[in-house]
């Protein structure tokens, strides 16, 4: 794609300028979701059939048709949004193809059958400016990845690309840039919340023949999805940002790491890396300044634990991930000992967007100590899910209620789960509370790198910390005793809660090996790992009783705990159930109505998920009003 | 999944492309899985001589990451993302419904060799959870029906 090699900053501020000019600006743009997402959705099937009637129509010359990365609403992938108007259309399939290119491309109207509804039939949402969605998000970052294309280097200098790098370079003193950086006031969106300007001073400050950079893009926290959506849509944004960060560190070399889990992330940074290299913007003399950097991505191979820093380090460096002691810390004894700098994937897209807009800029948006926009993955029982930004300091009930459109039809939100396996559960009465750094450490959770996932009145909170704790022992090193052994020793308590054995001292031994835990593990995973169930013990004790009291999931989701059965005044007697039980529970009796045996079911859920959803006959309840004992079977 | 036999020249060509630095190990053990679908004892042997590291050391991080295979791979290769999301809207029991379908033995061991279930921490399409991919394919908002027609195309194959 770009042939150019520039030489100088000049050089490229000019051919960036003259971008906007040269390139023939189509009349429309019609811009297709084709992160991760978007392609196991469709995006691809939907962008050949827009091609070809592109074609077919006489349209190539007119319209482009743009595969971007994320646009964020994944709820309604693939999705496609037609610039100038901004018109949305949700959840394109081949066969709306048609439609749309007709109705909008030639006859500039809204194919209006295929836009969003209002709300109780009200007027449909045409344009993502209708969508409250996104008219309540600050999108500083995720904006850029409606009309940007990941894979081009002249996309993204169309979209003010390496301007950053132009201002730093045109004799921006080092020591300058770091003081812009804190003025911003910029912290860590890894979760932590380091003011990302200290560490750079610090680093900058440390005493080393070589300094590294490292771009932590493991993210473990299931949920989550933020670095991923950054990644795929606009990987030019971290490399700027880290370019940037190793001329004020004055680092020779970086690191971009990313799990494997990512495969479309990891090829979309391998080709930035190479387009930016031949560009001339990485390896010796970066555009005649005298400074020379690299950058090298670095492919994680799945274990949780190499998020923390001291354990990235240790995988960068080839070996196991194991954490180690700190102090020291990696700005002062990082990969092999040198200072080294690692900041989140969000954080070092922050910095391109920093030093374009100037810190006063970005820092009037947020609260006292928490500035800027964070990236939440909004997932869960919700009915708008997506990747969202906001402006720090906006309340949960916001996000959720307005952004994320409140909870799915006929259901109630009992919490929301923020930060992952180290966070906690924040109760619904909480919501009032402003999302920053300090107030969510105060609930009892962590603002993590950014997942938030809502939970309704059908998810256990036992169930669900169970789920945080067995994979916090799946992922422990097993380098200190008390993860090790606290993390199993609490999914074994929580297994006998959830299977109607737990006893109501129970409660008190989880909250002192959590504690324990939290006081004496080696690093994050450990001292945290324990927040799911302390957080579960302050705000929802009265379900973790129930469980252990009454023997009932008031959610009906432990299994041990619930039966199925089948309401005779709703069975059409359509008899698709039948056939479809694995252990043949279903019998006819002798009212010649269906009903399910208790002592075969195995409560597999097969002839819940099968009922028609029109009939819905089958239904789940506590085994408790059955007068049943807690079922003791594995399934 | 097409997967190459395994040959100490093809291990070589691989070893010897990388600069004798230990920090490049797990990329070697990443484009031998790759390659072969699992980290045949030959590569842990041929790489621990070219980074001057013990045969246990190399163990040690094989072991330690979920992504590389110790045992030759199966035709057909299942894998259920165990995310938050995935988790709360079902992930569980359509973890179950695989292993009953399929009829897998303890450890999830296929007696036929046929498909490996696997499964994975996040793969972050939390908004199409619960996801499942088969042989490479994202499959999105997968129900036990879903689960039996992937199973019964798999069995086809």
């Amino acid at each position: 794609m770009n042939q150019i090699r520039f030489q100088t900053v000049q050089e490229l501020k000019s051919y960036r300028l003259d971008l906007a000019k040269r390139e023939k600006q189509k009349r429309r743009l019609v811009s297709l979701s084709a992160a991760s997402c978007g392609r196991a959705s469709g995006a691809l099937e939907v962008a050949a059939a827009l091609k070809e009637s592109l074609e077919k129509n006489g349209l190539s010359d007119t319209v482009e048709l743009r595969l971007t990365g994320c646009h964020g609403f994944c709820q309604f992938e693939p999705d496609v949004i037609i610039f100038p108007e901004k018109y949305f259309y949700p959840n394109v399939s081949p066969e709306k193809v048609s439609p749309i290119v007709e109705k909008t491309l030639i006859q500039d109207q809204i194919a209006e059958e295929l836009s969003l509804a209002g709300e109780n039939g009200q007027r449909i949402l045409a344009t993502i400016d209708d969508l409250p969605f996104y008219r309540k998000q600050v999108r500083w970052l995720l904006d850029k990845h409606l009309t940007l294309d990941p894979e081009s280097l002249n996309s993204y200098l169309f979209h003010d690309g390496f301007k950053a790098l132009e201002i730093i370079l045109s004799g921006m003193a080092t020591e300058k840039i770091i003081d812009e950086l804190l003025s911003s006031r910029l912290r860590g969106r890894g979760g932590a919340g380091f003011l990302t300007g200290l560490k750079w001073r610090l680093a900058r400050q440390a005493r080393g023949d070589q300094k590294f950079l490292v771009c932590n893009g493991d993210e473990g926290d299931p949920g989550a999805y933020m670095d991923r959506g950054l990644l795929e849509s606009n990987p030019f944004s971290v490399i700027e940002g880290m370019i940037i960060g190793g001329y004020a560190v004055e680092a020779g070399k970086g690191f971009i790491y990313i799990r494997q889990e990512y495969p479309l992330a990891i090829e979309r940074v391998e080709e930035a890396l190479k387009a930016a290299r031949a560009a001339g913007l990485l390896g010796e003399n970066i555009l005649d300044s005298g400074f020379s950097f690299d950058l090298e991505l670095v492919r994680g191979a799945g274990a949780f634990v190499s998020g923390e820093e001291t354990a990235l380090l240790a995988s960068i460096e080839g070996r196991r991930a194991f954490p180690r002691q700190r102090p020291p810390y990696p700005v002062a004894q990082g990969l092999w000992d040198r200072p080294t700098v690692i900041n989140n994937v969000e954080t070092w897209a922050n910095v391109p967007l920093i030093f374009c807009q100037g810190a006063n800029w970005f820092s009037r948006v947020g609260t006292e100590t928490s500035k800027g926009t964070k990236i939440f993955s909004l997932v869960g029982k919700v009915r708008y899910t997506g990747l969202v930004e906001v402006p720090l300091g906006i309340t949960l009930k916001e996000v959720i209620e307005e952004v994320g459109g409140g909870s799915e039809p006929g259901k109630k939100i009992k919490a929301v789960q923020t930060g992952g396996p180290s966070g906690g559960c924040i109760p619904v009465s909480l919501f009032h509370l402003p999302l920053d750094y300090e107030t969510l450490q105060q609930a009892g959770s962590i603002m993590g790198s950014g997942g938030m996932i809502v939970i309704d009145e059908d998810t256990c909170l036992v169930d669900l910390i169970l789920y945080f704790l067995r994979f916090a022992a799946e992922e422990s090193c097993g380098q200190c005793a008390p993860c090790r052994l606290g993390t199993k020793q609490m999914v074994r308590i929580l297994e006998k809660i959830v299977q109607g054995e737990g006893q109501i001292e129970d409660l008190n031994l989880l909250e002192k090996i959590g504690r324990t835990m939290k006081e004496a593990s080696l690093c994050g995973l450990g001292q945290t790992a324990a927040n799911p169930v302390l957080s579960a013990l302050r705000y929802f004790r009265p379900e973790l009783e129930s469980h252990i009291l009454s023997k009932e999931c008031p959610a009906k989701v432990c299994q041990n705990l619930i039966a199925y059965i089948i309401e005779k005044e709703k069975c059409q007697l359509c008899q698709l159930c039948l056939p479809n039980c694995p252990v043949e529970a279903i019998e006819e009796n002798q009212e010649g109505y269906l009903e399910i045996n208790q002592n075969l079911c195995t409560r597999c859920g097969v002839c819940f998920s099968v009922c028609p959803p029109e009939f819905s006959a089958i239904v789940k309840i506590n085994r408790k009003e059955l007068e049943l004992p807690p079922d003791k079977r594995d399934e | 999944m097409k997967f190459q036999e395994v040959s100490v020249e093809e291990i070589e060509k691989i070893v010897k492309s990388l600069p004798a630095d230990r920090r490049h190990l797990i990329l070697f053990l990443h484009q031998v899985q790759q390659k072969f679908g699992y980290i045949p004892e030959a590569a842990v042997l041929s790489v621990s001589d070219y980074f001057s590291l013990t045969p246990a050391e190399v163990y040690g991080v094989v072991t330690f990451y979920s992504a590389f295979q110790q045992k030759a791979g199966c035709k057909h290769e299942v894998i259920i993302c165990q995310g938050t999301a995935c988790h709360v809207r079902g992930g569980e029991a359509l973890k179950n419904e695989f292993w009953r379908l399929l009829k897998l033995g303890p450890g999830g061991e296929d007696p036929d060799k046929k498909v490996a279930l696997r499964t994975v921490n996040c793969l972050g399409c939390c908004a199409l959870a619960p996801v499942v991919v088969v042989d490479g394919q994202y499959q999105a908002k997968v129900d036990l029906n879903k689960v039996k027609m992937i199973v019964d195309q798999l069995e086809k194959n």
